[in-house]
């Protein structure tokens, strides 16, 4: 019982849905389940971004470029789309993962193998992979009329009542929690964060497994780079520019700890539904959407003290009589 | 005779300036429990590092069970069998006990899967056996006390099912009861075949659980033999080089009024109602077990912590440092246990380190200046006979001995009232330990008081006037240091009488 | 048995010259960089080496380089500050409302810089008083300072700057030098001064390598901390000033992804992103570098956002390089 109540994830759980309820009494149709539906989708890319980068920040480090990572495979695949509309679409969601797998691993491997920061390395390919856009495209954009229909209707068919958009975000939520929870790889990502020098002790590699959590974060922002093309009909070298930081931001609301070692899939999920709540009910009570900026730095800012305070430990334990019985 | 599990054979390792095993080699044999001995810094911990493939020897043969083998990862150690059980850094503070004891080898289900329910019904199983049923399997690292930590360590080893288990020093939090615990489990072991190393510098656990022992001084082996035939003066003379009756420079100081005054200092968790006084020209010894609370006492005096209650006078003032940098405006310095960590910026300059509290002297109106920052670092580093080829080489690149010097020289280069030396020759070579030891006695002649934490019960009962113990984060004792008080009591003292006696 | 007795010896203050170390130095290194590129560039266009045309290349520079000055301390000392674009957004935001309310030149000038301080102090008081990550907090202050500007100003723009307040962003003190090149100058000096000169400078390079040791030393480390966060939001506010001068206009979309340029900056120049090492001469090259790949690249026609990969290129290259020539070195030696 004391678990559930100091878990992050039921306050968020909690805070999520007071914002929700809060917004229906001001516009009764907010808190409706097609709307709730709505928001979810709308939140499903950052959701799966969120997962990625939860990935790698578990193992100490971070991946600024997973928003140039999704524009330059988005764009890759628009532009495969718009030259051979034949290729049927599923092929193009797995070369989209492939693309982003390999730009991923490339900030893997020059972490693991070269020791370079990983902030600096994906700063550098942040500036790279946008500039490669512009490059590979020659500086056009891809439109909704050089897209073929299934390339723009695979975000949005229906199934079971939700878009497959939605579903892909609860297939991948679902696999993550399982990889998290049940496999050694997951808990590996743990183990390296919380202490590497112990992990190596315990015949955990610590650089491939950064390696490893920099290629699914790549894979998971190239997947996107579909998704995100598909749903707002648009490839363009402007696509989710700053959206790096909003998917760091997404993680640090749900609780992940930018040390490393600390998060759950929950906490990502929830941290980017927190975002896509308030961002869906600040027009409804009219607030301008100029709030909404502000709003999830003070988010940010809020849940980073909120973490800080439950992590604050007392000094060793010494005293016998202090020492909790159990 | 019978084959060796493990055999090393002429191992040697060198890091920059400092040669730390050379050709040294270890057997251990299956169904013994085998002893390394040495003094901090024989290159004890080094050798573990090579067997559990952290490091790479830079000459020599390593064979499990006969087959020569390269341990080129932690990962490959394992595989081969070898396990450590290191003290504090080796457990995930943010993971279950379940987890830290199966973490790379936890029970899988058909899917392929952690099988929590398996893992944790498995360590439940395991830390009953070993008598810590007390230890829930599902309750986070950081929630336990440092002796429950250890029995995780202790079952992760156990749970490995590993052929040659290395035990790094694995009593030193432990109180009597579990180091009884633990040495039934050694002795299971043993009977299942394993081949043990058990590190330790406390000779009555040597000579109450390991079969054979090798010696290390100064990174080289310098014998080895069976325990039964083998008196315990012998192991010492190996291990120290030189008789047992060492020579502490202990001068005769006329002891004076009292400097520093602590009374009833407390602490949420950490220590309780510490209450001593310290006079002038005198070294007061603290001793006790590793993980007593005399260093967190120390660094609540230093401003480090802040205390929950009690009081600290200098020189008759009332003092409440709130940072270190309180506490050396007041003339109250530490040197620290943690050398590498606390003590030395490794990365920058001798001179650096040690003009660093003293910027204010060496500076004109905030501005650095490089010559009398060099002319004070000479002046210091001569005086306690550094050995470096200059004064802008990197801390880093010293030897133990020499950091330590750095360190103190610091210190004394702000001219203190009162010098805490925690763990102060730990370490470190004899050479330099001689070093640290005579000037100690130079400081006291000075007028300075020294507070000297200590494990080792030689330095402690060599170099102190009066003598604190310390136990569980309280004092056992003050006792003055005229040679009535004997070693027996002292340890009896600060490990746990009641347990002792029953 | 080694020697105990207490007998002086004499320790030299060094082996290397200091002028051998300088040479091999990375700020060293650098300047042959941008040499080259200078010499590529003149090659490459006719216009290059125009006295007008260089002075135009520095505006696309100064503003951030001034920035990067205070980031580099920040960075030594084992800290980032991610909010320092949405400092100038803020900053520039207050001094278009006190434009609104009539204030003229000086008392602009002085809201720009106090605004940029105050941000400083919040990012300080948040890092150093509440002991949190700050990148986590900087990226939060990020959104928060300028979404202050979106709710303010929305999509509209504040406009009617006086001419007199320009002169900050669009005037000349001597020739072509201008007045933000000359200041940028001016505060490289200032600040090469306060790292490598002084016991404060001193203290950064000390808390970048080893906080733990620093504190155990008597450094105030906390202090330390929060005064350098301070200086880099006031050099945010004097990057907003001129930037606003030189626009004459705010947006709340100004200065849009500069902190990551800044901090490719200040990287490039040789500062350790984990701390602990870097010197102001690194930075300032580095700048210069920046501004030369620009403006030559400009020259020829090529658009920013291919610039931009040769920039997140270099960053990784000039960090990459220096690891990967020691490995080489240490297989053939070995």
């Amino acid at each position: 019982m004391m678990g559930l109540v100091r878990s992050r994830e039921l306050w968020l759980a909690l805070t999520v849905a007071a914002i929700a309820l809060a917004t229906a009494t001001r516009a009764p149709g907010f808190a409706g389940a097609e709307n709730l539906l709505g928001i979810f989708n709308n939140t499903a890319i950052l959701m799966i971004l969120a997962l990625g980068q939860m990935t790698v920040i578990l193992t100490r480090c971070i991946d600024l470029s997973m928003a140039s990572n999704l524009a330059l495979t988005g764009m890759i695949v628009a532009l495969v789309n718009a030259a051979h509309p034949a290729i049927p679409v599923p092929l193009l969601m797995a070369m989209a993962a492939l693309v982003g797998l390999c730009l991923g691993a490339l900030n893997g491997a020059l972490v693991w193998r070269l020791g370079i920061p990983a902030i600096v390395v994906t700063l550098g390919t942040l500036t790279i992979y946008r500039g490669a856009i512009f490059l590979i495209a020659g500086g056009q954009w891809v439109n909704a009329d050089q897209m073929s229909p299934d390339f723009i209707q695979y975000t949005r068919l229906p199934f079971l009542g939700l878009p497959v958009l939605s579903w892909y975000a609860i297939v991948i939520a679902a696999g993550f929690f399982l990889l998290m929870t049940r496999t050694a790889l997951g808990r590996s990502f743990y183990a390296v964060g919380v202490n590497p020098t112990a992990s190596v002790y315990a015949g955990i590699d610590v650089g491939r497994t950064q390696f490893t959590a920099f290629c699914l974060s790549g894979a998971l922002s190239g997947f996107c780079g579909y998704l995100w093309v598909s749903r707002y009909v648009i490839g363009s070298v402007e696509v989710a520019r700053g959206y790096e930081l909003t998917i760091v931001a997404a993680c640090v609301i749900g609780g992940i700890s930018i040390a490393g070692g600390v998060g759950t899939v929950a906490g990502a999920l929830l941290g980017a539904l927190f975002l896509g709540v308030v961002n869906s009910a600040l027009p409804v009570i009219n607030i301008s959407p100029f709030w909404q900026m502000a709003i999830s730095g003070a988010a940010i800012i809020l849940a980073v003290i909120l973490n800080a305070r439950s992590d604050r430990r007392g000094g060793r334990l010494i005293l016998r009589t202090a020492e909790p019985a159990q | 005779m019978t084959e060796p599990t493990l055999a090393l054979t002429g191992i040697s390792k060198s890091f920059p300036g400092v040669k730390a095993l050379n050709g040294v080699s270890l057997e251990l044999y299956p169904g013994e429990v085998t002893a390394l001995i040495g003094e901090n810094g024989a290159g004890k911990s080094t050798l573990v590092k090579v067997m559990t493939g952290i490091y790479q020897p830079d000459e020599g043969q390593i064979a499990v069970a006969g087959t020569p083998v390269t341990l080129p990862s932690a990962h490959a150690a394992f595989e081969k069998g070898i396990t450590a059980i290191h003290q504090e850094t080796v457990l995930f503070d943010e993971l279950s006990v379940a987890e830290n004891i199966f973490l790379g080898h936890a029970p899988r289900t058909r899917f392929g899967t952690i099988d929590w329910r398996g893992m944790r019904a498995e360590a439940q199983r395991l830390l009953t056996g070993m008598g810590a049923s007390h230890i829930s399997p599902s309750a986070r690292l950081k929630e336990l006390g440092i002796a429950n930590k250890h029995l995780v360590a202790v079952a992760r080893a156990l749970s490995i099912k590993a052929d040659i288990v290395i035990m790094d020093e694995p009593t030193a939090a432990l109180s009597h009861r579990e180091i009884e615990e633990l040495f039934a489990l050694i002795d299971m072991l043993r009977r299942d075949g394993r081949a043990i190393l058990f590190i330790s510098h406390k000779f009555d656990e040597i000579y109450r659980i390991a079969d054979r022992f090798t010696v290390f001084r100064d990174g080289e082996m310098v014998g080895k033999g069976m325990v039964g035939e083998t008196g315990q003066d012998e192991i010492v003379r190996m291990m120290v080089g030189r008789s047992v009756d060492q020579v502490f420079p202990k001068q005769e100081i006329a002891i004076g009024a009292p400097v520093l005054r602590v009374s009833g200092l407390s602490h949420p968790t950490e220590f309780a109602d510490i209450s001593f006084e310290l006079n002038e020209g005198e070294i007061l010894g603290f001793y006790g077990l590793v993980g007593a609370g005399r260093s967190e006492v120390m660094q609540a005096i230093f401003g480090i912590t802040q205390p929950s209650g009690g009081t600290i006078t200098l020189d008759g003032q009332p003092v409440a440092p709130r940072s270190p940098a309180d506490a050396v405006a007041a003339g109250i310095v530490y040197v620290p246990e943690e050398r590498g960590k606390q003590g030395v910026v490794t990365e920058l300059p001798i001179f650096q380190n040690i003009s660093l509290p003293s910027l204010g002297k060496t500076s004109r109106h905030g501005f650095l200046r490089l010559a009398e920052e060099f002319a004070l670092s000479r002046d210091y580093s001569e005086r306690l006979d550094l050995r470096a080829a200059s004064l802008s080489q990197s801390a880093g690149t010293l030897s133990g001995g020499n950091q330590q010097k750095v360190v103190i020289a610091k210190w004394l280069a702000t001219r203190p009232r009162v010098i805490i030396l925690d763990e102060p020759t730990k370490g470190i070579d004899i050479g330099s330990k001689a070093a640290v030891h005579a000037f100690m006695g130079e400081l006291v002649a000075q007028g300075l008081s020294v507070i000297m934490v200590s494990s080792e019960l030689p330095e402690v009962m060599g170099m102190s006037d009066r003598i604190v113990i310390m136990r569980e984060g309280r004092i056992a004792g003050t006792y003055a240091n005229d040679g009535r008080l004997d070693a027996e009591t002292l340890v009896r003292m600060a490990a746990d009488i009641a347990e002792t006696a029953a | 048995m080694k020697d105990t007795s207490l007998t002086a010896r004499h320790i030299p203050d060094r082996l290397d010259s200091p002028l051998r170390a300088a040479l091999l130095s990375w700020p060293s290194l650098l300047l042959a960089v941008a040499i080259a590129l200078f010499v590529l560039n003149a090659l490459a266009s006719p216009y290059f080496l125009s006295p007008w045309a260089l002075s135009d290349a520095t505006f696309n520079f100064t503003e951030k380089a001034i920035i990067a000055l205070a980031m580099a301390l920040l960075i030594i000392s084992g800290e980032i500050d991610l909010s320092v674009a949405s400092i100038i957004a803020l900053a520039s935001t207050m001094m278009g409302l006190a434009l609104q309310f009539g204030v003229g030149t000086p008392g602009l000038v002085a809201i720009g810089l106090l605004t940029g301080a105050a941000c400083g102090v919040f990012n300080g008081l948040l890092v150093t008083r509440l002991a949190l990550p700050s990148i986590v907090v900087t990226i939060g202050t990020m959104s928060f300072f300028r979404g202050i500007s979106y709710i303010t100003l929305g999509d509209q723009a504040f406009k009617g700057y006086p001419p007199s307040f320009w002169y900050f962003g669009q005037g000349y003190v001597w020739w072509v030098i201008s007045f933000e090149f000359a200041l940028f100058l001016i505060l490289a000096v200032l600040f090469y001064v306060l790292l490598h000169r002084t016991n404060f400078g001193r203290q950064i390079f000390v808390i970048g390598n080893n906080p733990v040791a620093a504190r155990f030393s008597g450094v105030r480390v906390e202090r330390v901390k929060f005064l350098l966060f301070c200086l880099t939001g006031l050099m945010s506010g004097v990057a907003a000033v001129l930037l606003t001068a030189r626009l004459a206009s705010t947006r709340p979309s100004i200065a849009v992804g500069w902190e990551l340029e800044v901090v490719t900056m200040v990287v490039l120049g040789g500062v350790n992103i984990l701390g602990g090492a870097g010197s102001i001469q690194g930075v300032v090259i580095a700048a210069f570098i920046m501004g030369l790949v620009t403006f030559g690249l400009g020259l020829l026609n090529v658009p920013g956002i291919v610039m931009s990969i040769f920039i997140g290129a270099l960053l990784i290259a000039v960090i990459a390089l220096p690891i990967l020539v020691r490995r080489l070195r240490e297989r053939l030696t070995r």
